[in-house]
């Protein structure tokens, strides 16, 4: 069989569930390999080869598992849109972590803080760009995601004033800007 | 060599003040759901510096070498890992609470 | 250059003494398991201290990221166990039901 012939396959129709389709198993073994090197630390043949055979092993039961949307030329761009996304939550982490920080050592915090419900609908559609903004704003202390539907209601529960009125806003637009939106 | 023990040494004590201020936060704050908010800071910013300070302190101590970049990667790797379920396991106790009927702590209006 | 590691390590120790004040009193159950949480977080940090001050960090990285595994795993089956409502009831209050 020709390795381009497969690859049409594998892209077009998801006919044939339990046939091994190579680029997801290529990638599966590729990361699982990475993590083996890393944490075994030996770079004789012996253990190459041990860890050569699980890898082969755990991606041809699993590389389904990982890997599960049907098109592989968005991937590239996708992780390289995250890895810029990344600092900016990181510096929002950092505001958000002083502003709570100010909260708890200040001298009276029951009348500081104004726990509240935040009930809002988001735009996106993609279920991964809901799952990536829910996630960022659980991360961001001050303000936890409670509940989420595939619709883009979100309910979340936020400690004051200033971060639930900070809610949607600016991190919507850009974790959907990863996922293309 | 003191270089690295200085940024070493700032990287902890900013890490552990955080450590500090969650833990305080959590005694502090008067119900469950907002004391999950400093609880999310541990996961956050305090592993993120002092898991950093670690990392440097392996890759720099005794000269870089193969074996201290792995003890680097797998540090990063500890990091990263924390970072992708910290968000899910705090969903999850905040879920279990508003499952079980909790209600959160509000100001009181006329107070 | 180690006296930062290891002064780092005994103030970890005292700050984990104070996050286990909410494990202990907690008003309901879910208190604790945050303060479990909080614990076993602190924890994966305290045993790369470990390991590098017994000069064994290649040993010590594996079981601390063993341990924020099975820290996350715990965590999560402990809040599906608790779901209902009898994780809840402040023993404090009303110790008949």
């Amino acid at each position: 069989m020709s390795d381009k012939n497969e690859k049409n396959r594998s892209v077009s129709v998801d006919k044939d569930e339990r046939r091994l389709k190579p680029i997801p198993f290529a990638i599966t073994f590729l990361v699982m390999f990475a993590l083996w090197l890393v944490l075994s630390g030996k770079f004789d043949a012996f253990h190459m080869g041990l860890g050569v055979i699980s890898c082969l092993i755990v991606a041809a039961m699993s590389s389904d598992l990982l890997i599960t949307n049907t098109t592989f030329s968005t991937i590239p761009g996708l992780w390289g849109r995250f890895l810029m996304y990344f600092p900016w939550l990181l510096w929002q982490i950092v505001l958000s972590n002083i502003h709570v920080l100010k909260l708890v050592y200040s001298r009276d915090p029951l009348t500081r803080i104004n726990p509240q419900m935040v009930y809002f609908k988001s735009r996106l559609k993609n279920d991964m760009a809901l799952v990536t903004f829910a996630n960022s704003i659980t991360l961001t202390p001050g303000t936890i995601t409670v509940a989420l539907s595939v619709y883009g209601d979100y309910a979340v529960h936020a400690i004051d004033d200033t971060t639930a009125g900070g809610l949607p806003g600016d991190m919507e637009t850009k974790s959907g800007h990863i996922f293309g939106e | 060599m003191i270089v690295l023990t200085v940024i070493v040494g700032l990287l902890m004590a900013v890490g552990l003040f955080i450590f500090l201020t969650a833990a305080v936060g959590m005694i502090r704050f008067p119900d469950f759901y907002s004391r999950l908010h400093p609880a999310g800071m541990i996961d956050c910013m305090g592993v993120l510096l002092t898991m950093g300070g670690l990392a440097l302190f392996a890759l720099f101590d005794g000269g870089i070498s193969l074996a201290s970049f792995l003890n680097f990667a797998k540090i990063v790797l500890i990091v990263v890992f924390i970072y992708i379920t910290s968000p899910t396991a705090t969903h999850a106790i905040i879920d279990a609470g508003m499952r079980a009927g909790l209600q959160p702590w509000t100001k009181k209006k006329d107070m | 250059m180690e006296n930062v590691i290891l002064y780092s390590g005994i103030a970890l120790a005292v700050i984990m003494a104070v996050s286990l004040y909410r494990t202990v009193v907690g008003p309901t159950i879910l208190d604790r398991l945050m303060g479990v949480n909080a614990i076993g977080s602190e924890t994966t940090v305290l045993l790369i201290i470990i390991g590098i001050l017994y000069r064994k960090v290649d040993m010590f990285i594996d079981i601390a990221l063993a341990y924020a595994l099975l820290n996350f795993i715990a965590v999560l089956a402990a809040a599906r166990y608790f779901h209902k409502k009898k994780g809840l009831y402040d023993e404090n209050e009303n110790k008949d039901r």
